[in-house]
C-alpha cells in the first residue's frame, strides 16, 4: 500500500476534469426535479395522481423502478431511478482507467518500478472513486436539505447514490484483475451492469403483476438501492447490504491482484492459429469490430426481450385496473398508450445504439493512438480504404442491433404489429448516423479531441430525460437530432427531418474523412 | 540509375517546433543505408513523412522516384516497413499478423515466411498481447523481410532483440544485400550493426544532415589520440591545422590529430625528436559521440 497517497494525488491531477464534472453534474439533477415537479404538481392530489399512474406504468417501473408513495421526495428520489446506474457506470470505467487501461499502457510499470506497494494502484484507485461517489452523495444530501426535504430521506437519497458508485467501483476493480485488456474489462464491467439493471427490471415488473418473481430485484446492487425508498419507507438495509457488497467485492478483487501476474489476467491465454486468411483492412475490420457487433446485438435482443415483455403488462394493467383505464381513456385510448409506449421505448434504443455507434467510430482513434494503424497505412491501404472499413461498422452495426431489438420485442409482445415496432426502431438510424458522424469528423479534424464525441450522446441523453421536466425552449430540445425522429408506432412521418439527418450526418463524414487525409498520423 | 530515396532541405514543423530542418537525405538504390542520431533528432520523423503519414511544410521528398505523399497507396506496394515501437493487436497471433500485412502489402513468399520463423525462433500461434517486446518486434520484421519488395525502411529494427537475435537479423540483411537489388534504409543507434551492415550512412541532429557519407569516409573524419615524450621544445604542433585538444606536461605531450594532419604532425616530432610514442587509432564510436554532442555551429 505504500505509495498510494502519491498514487492518489496523480489520480486526481489526470481526473481534474471529468470527476468534477459527473460528480457534481449528477449530484444536482435530482434538484432540479424537485423545483420543477413542486410546480408541475403543486398539490398532493396532483402527486398522488402522477405517482398512481407512473407507478402501475409497467414502462416506467421498468425505467426508473418502484415507487413507493407519493410524496414530493418520493416522486423525486424514483424519478431519479436512473441515476444509481449512471453513477456505477462512471465508477466502474473510472477504476479500470486507473487499473488495468494504466497496466496495460505501461504506465504502472513505471510506477511500480518506483517505491509503490503491490496493491498501491488497485487501492489509490478504489479511494478515489469511493471517495468521489461519496462525495456526489453528500452534494445531493446537501441539495435536497436546501431545497426543505426531510433530512433522514435526503441522507439516504445521498447513500443510494453514493453506495451504487462504491458497489460498482468494486466489481470494476473486479473485472479489471480478470483480463489483461482494458477493452475486455470494460466490457465485463458493462456487461454486470447490464445484468444488474435487467434483474431489477425483471424483479419490478414482477412484483407489479403477481409478484412470482419480484426477488430477483434483491439479486441485484442496482435494486438494492432503488429499494431503500427515501422519504417513504426509509429503508436502512439495503444500504447495508450495499456496503457489506462493496467491502466483500473490493477485498475479493484485492485477492485476485495476489493471484496473477502483473501484466496478464486471471483468464488464461490461449494459443491461436498460425496463419490467416485476411488480406483486405475490411477484413481486419472485421475481427476487430465482431465481439463488439455480437456483443451489443446480444444486449440489444434481451432490451427487446424486456421492453417487449413489459408491454404486454402495459395493457393489462390497463385492462384489470377500471381507474387507470378510465385515466388512459382520457389520455387518448390504449391503443395509442402502448404506441407511446413503444415510441418512448424506441428513442431510449436509439440513443443506446449511438453509443455503439460512437465506440465503433472512435476505435479509429485507438487504432492511431495504440500505433496499429501505423503498419497498416505504410502498405497498400489508402486511408480512405481504412477508416471507411472501420466506419462501415459504426454505420451498420448499431442498424444490426436496432434491428435485433425491434424484432425481439415485436415478437415478445404478441399483440402489437411486428413491422411497426420494428420501423419504430430502425427510424432512429438517421440520429444514430448523425452522432457517429459527429465522432468521425472530430477524428480528422480535432483528433486529440476525438473522445468529446461522447459528448454527443451524453447531451442528448441529458435532454431526453430532464428537457421535458424542466420544461427546456424548443431550441434546445432541437440540439438532439432524436428530437426530429418520428414518434412511432403511432406518429406521422415526415420524410424532410429525416433527410436532413441523413444529410447532416453525410457532410460530417465527408468532412472528417477529407481532414483525415490531410493530416498527420499519428498526430 | 535515381536515388531510391532522395530529400533535401526536408522541413517538418509541430506547431512552432521544427522537427526537420533542412534535412538532406541521399539513399542509392540496392544500398543499405544507415541512418544515425541521437534520440529526438527527426530520424522516426524522416521516416513518416517518407511513408507519406505525415506532410512536410518544406524541402522536397522523392521515394523511388514518386511523391511520397501523393502517391502514397502506389508506392507502399514497392516497400515494407518495421516501425521503431511495434504494438500488436492483442487478440490476433503473430502469424495472422505476418500474413495480414504481407497481403495488404501484395503478398508474401510462404516458403521464406517459414524460413524466417525458424531463423528468428518465433511462435507464430501466440497472441498479440502474450509476446514480449522482442519477439513483437521479430512478427514485425518477418512480415517485411518476407515481402518481395524493393525497399525496406526499418525504424530501429533490432531495439529489444537479444545478441543472437542480433546476429541472426545482420546474417539475413547481409544476405539481402548480397541479391544487390534491395535497398535498405536502418535506423539504428547500434554502431556495431551499422559498421558491419551498411555501405553508407547518414548523421542527423536538431533535425539536419551533419554528416553523410561511406564508412571511409567518415573514418576519415575521426582522429588519433597521440601521446609522445619529446626531447625538446614542440615548435609549432600546438597550432598546427588539424590538431586538436594540444596538452603538454613535463616534455611529455598528448593531442588529437585529425586523419589528414596525421603526416605534417608526426613530421614534426621527428623533427624535435621522439623518445617514446603511444598512438590510438581512430574509432568510429568517437566520432559519433563527437557529432551526437556537438554544440551548435
Ligand atoms: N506528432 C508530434 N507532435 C509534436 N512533436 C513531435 C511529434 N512527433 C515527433 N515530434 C518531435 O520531433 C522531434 C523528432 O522526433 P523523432 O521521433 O523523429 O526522433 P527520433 O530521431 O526518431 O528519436 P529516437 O531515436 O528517440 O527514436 C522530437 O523533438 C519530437 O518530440
Ligand atoms: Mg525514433
Amino acid at each position: 500500500m505504500t505509495g498510494a497517497g502519491r498514487l492518489i494525488r496523480l489520480i486526481l491531477r489526470r481526473d481534474r476534469v471529468l470527476m468534477p464534472l459527473w460528480v457534481v453534474l449528477l449530484g444536482l439533477i435530482p434538484a432540479g426535479y424537485v423545483t420543477s415537479f413542486e410546480s408541475l404538481f403543486p398539490t398532493a392530489a396532483d402527486r398522488l395522481e402522477y405517482a398512481t399512474v407512473s407507478g402501475s406504468n409497467a414502462g416506467f417501473v421498468g425505467l426508473y423502478g418502484l415507487i413507493d408513495g407519493s410524496s414530493l421526495g418520493e416522486i423525486v428520489a424514483w424519478r431519479s431511478g436512473f441515476l444509481p446506474i449512471m453513477v456505477a457506470l462512471f465508477a466502474a470505467l473510472t477504476i479500470i482507467r486507473h487499473t488495468r487501461a494504466d497496466e496495460e499502457s505501461g504506465r504502472t510499470e513505471l510506477v511500480a518500478a518506483g517505491a509503490v506497494g503491490r496493491h498501491a494502484q488497485l487501492a489509490a484507485a478504489l479511494i478515489t472513486t469511493g471517495v468521489a461517489s461519496l462525495a456526489l452523495g453528500a452534494i445531493l444530501t446537501a441539495a435536497m436539505l436546501g431545497q426543505g426535504l426531510p433530512a433522514e430521506g435526503s441522507v439516504l437519497f445521498g447513500l443510494e447514490l453514493a453506495l451504487s458508485g462504491c458497489a460498482f467501483a468494486a466489481v470494476g476493480a473486479i473485472a479489471a484483475q480478470l483480463t489483461a485488456s482494458a477493452r475486455s474489462a470494460r466490457t465485463i464491467a458493462v456487461v454486470a451492469l447490464g445484468a444488474a439493471y435487467a434483474l431489477r427490471v425483471a424483479g419490478d415488473v414482477s412484483a407489479l403483476g403477481d409478484g412470482a418473481v419480484s426477488w430477483l430485484s434483491w439479486l441485484s446492487p442496482i435494486g438494492w438501492a432503488t429499494h431503500i425508498f427515501p422519504w417513504g419507507t426509509n429503508n436502512w438495509w439495503p444500504v447495508l447490504l450495499s456496503a457489506l457488497f462493496t467491502v466483500l467485492a473490493a477485498g475479493l478483487s484485492a485477492v485476485l491482484l495476489t493471484r496473477r501476474d502483473f501484466g496478464g489476467g486471471l483468464l488464461p491465454a490461449r494459443l491461436g492459429p498460425a496463419t490467416s486468411h485476411m488480406g483486405t483492412p475490411l477484413a481486419l475490420a472485421w475481427r476487430l469490430h465482431r465481439g463488439l457487433l455480437i456483443g451489443w446485438t446480444i444486449g440489444f435482443a434481451l432490451l427487446g426481450l424486456i421492453f417487449g415483455g413489459v408491454g404486454g403488462s402495459v395493457v393489462s394493467l390497463i385492462e384489470d385496473n377500471q381507474n387507470l383505464g378510465d385515466i388512459f381513456a382520457r389520455l387518448g385510448g390504449a391503443s395509442s398508450l402502448v404506441d407511446n409506449y413503444f415510441a418512448g421505448t424506441a428513442g431510449i434504443v436509439g440513443l443506446i445504439a449511438s453509443c455503439y455507434a460512437v465506440q465503433a467510430a472512435l476505435r479509429l482513434r485507438d487504432e492511431e493512438q495504440s500505433g496499429h494503424a501505423e503498419p497498416i497505412l505504410a502498405t497498400a491501404v489508402s486511408r480512405y480504404a481504412w477508416a471507411g472499413s472501420h466506419l462501415l461498422f459504426s454505420l451498420l452495426g448499431p442498424a444490426v442491433a436496432l434491428l435485433a431489438e425491434g424484432v425481439v420485442a415485436g415478437l415478445t409482445y404478441t399483440e402489437g404489429d411486428l413491422g411497426a415496432i420494428v420501423t419504430s426502431t430502425l427510424v432512429q438510424l438517421p440520429a444514430v448516423w448523425v452522432l457517429a458522424a459527429v465522432a468521425v469528423l472530430l477524428f480528422g479534424l480535432l483528433p486529440r479531441l476525438s473522445a468529446a464525441a461522447w459528448g454527443a450522446p451524453a447531451l442528448c441523453l441529458l435532454i431526453l430525460l430532464v428537457g421535458q421536466t424542466l420544461q427546456l425552449d424548443q431550441w434546445l430540445l432541437d440540439i438532439s437530432p432524436f428530437t426530429h425522429i418520428p414518434h412511432l408506432p403511432g406518429g406521422t412521418v415526415a420524410a424532410t427531418p429525416l433527410i436532413m439527418l441523413l444529410a447532416v450526418a453525410a457532410v460530417l463524414t465527408t468532412l472528417g474523412l477529407t481532414a483525415l487525409r490531410h493530416r498527420n498520423i499519428p498526430d | 540509375m535515381t536515388d531510391a530515396i532522395d530529400v533535401t532541405g526536408l522541413v517538418k514543423r509541430f506547431g512552432q517546433v521544427a522537427a526537420l530542418d533542412g534535412l538532406d537525405l541521399h539513399v542509392r538504390t540496392g544500398e543499405v543505408h544507415g541512418f544515425l542520431g541521437p534520440n529526438g533528432a527527426g530520424k522516426t520523423t524522416t521516416i513518416r513523412v517518407l511513408l507519406g503519414l505525415m506532410r512536410h511544410d518544406g524541402g522536397s521528398a522523392r521515394l523511388l522516384g514518386d511523391d511520397p505523399w501523393a502517391s502514397a497507396t502506389e508506392l507502399h506496394k514497392r516497400l515494407a516497413y518495421v516501425p521503431g515501437d511495434v504494438t500488436l493487436w492483442p487478440n490476433l497471433t503473430g502469424g495472422e499478423v505476418i500474413d495480414l500485412l504481407g497481403r495488404l502489402r501484395g503478398g508474401l513468399d510462404p516458403k521464406r515466411r517459414a524460413e524466417l520463423l525458424e531463423r528468428f525462433e518465433l511462435d507464430p500461434r501466440k497472441k498479440g498481447r502474450t509476446y514480449s517486446k522482442g519477439n513483437r518486434q521479430k512478427v514485425a520484421l518477418v512480415a517485411a523481410l518476407a515481402s518481395d519488395v524493393e525497399l525496406l525502411i526499418l525504424d530501429e529494427p533490432t531495439s529489444g532483440l537479444d545478441p543472437l537475435m542480433e546476429e541472426v537479423f545482420s546474417e539475413v540483411i547481409l544476405e539481402e544485400k548480397r541479391r544487390g537489388d534491395r535497398t535498405v534504409l536502418l535506423s539504428s543507434h547500434i554502431l556495431a550493426e551499422v559498421e558491419k551492415l551498411c555501405d553508407r550512412l547518414t548523421i542527423i541532429r536538431d533535425g539536419r544532415t551533419v554528416e553523410t557519407g561511406t564508412l571511409t569516409d567518415l573514418r576519415h573524419l575521426t582522429r588519433t589520440t597521440i601521446q609522445a615524450d619529446l626531447a625538446g621544445p614542440p615548435d609549432g604542433l600546438a597550432s598546427l591545422a588539424g590538431v586538436h585538444d594540444f596538452q603538454i606536461d613535463n616534455g611529455r605531450v598528448r593531442f588529437d590529430v585529425d586523419t589528414d594532419a596525421l603526416s605534417p604532425a608526426l613530421q614534426t616530432l621527428v623533427k624535435v625528436g621522439v623518445t617514446s610514442l603511444v598512438s590510438q587509432p581512430p574509432s568510429l564510436e568517437e566520432l559519433f559521440l563527437r557529432q551526437y554532442s556537438r554544440p551548435e555551429s
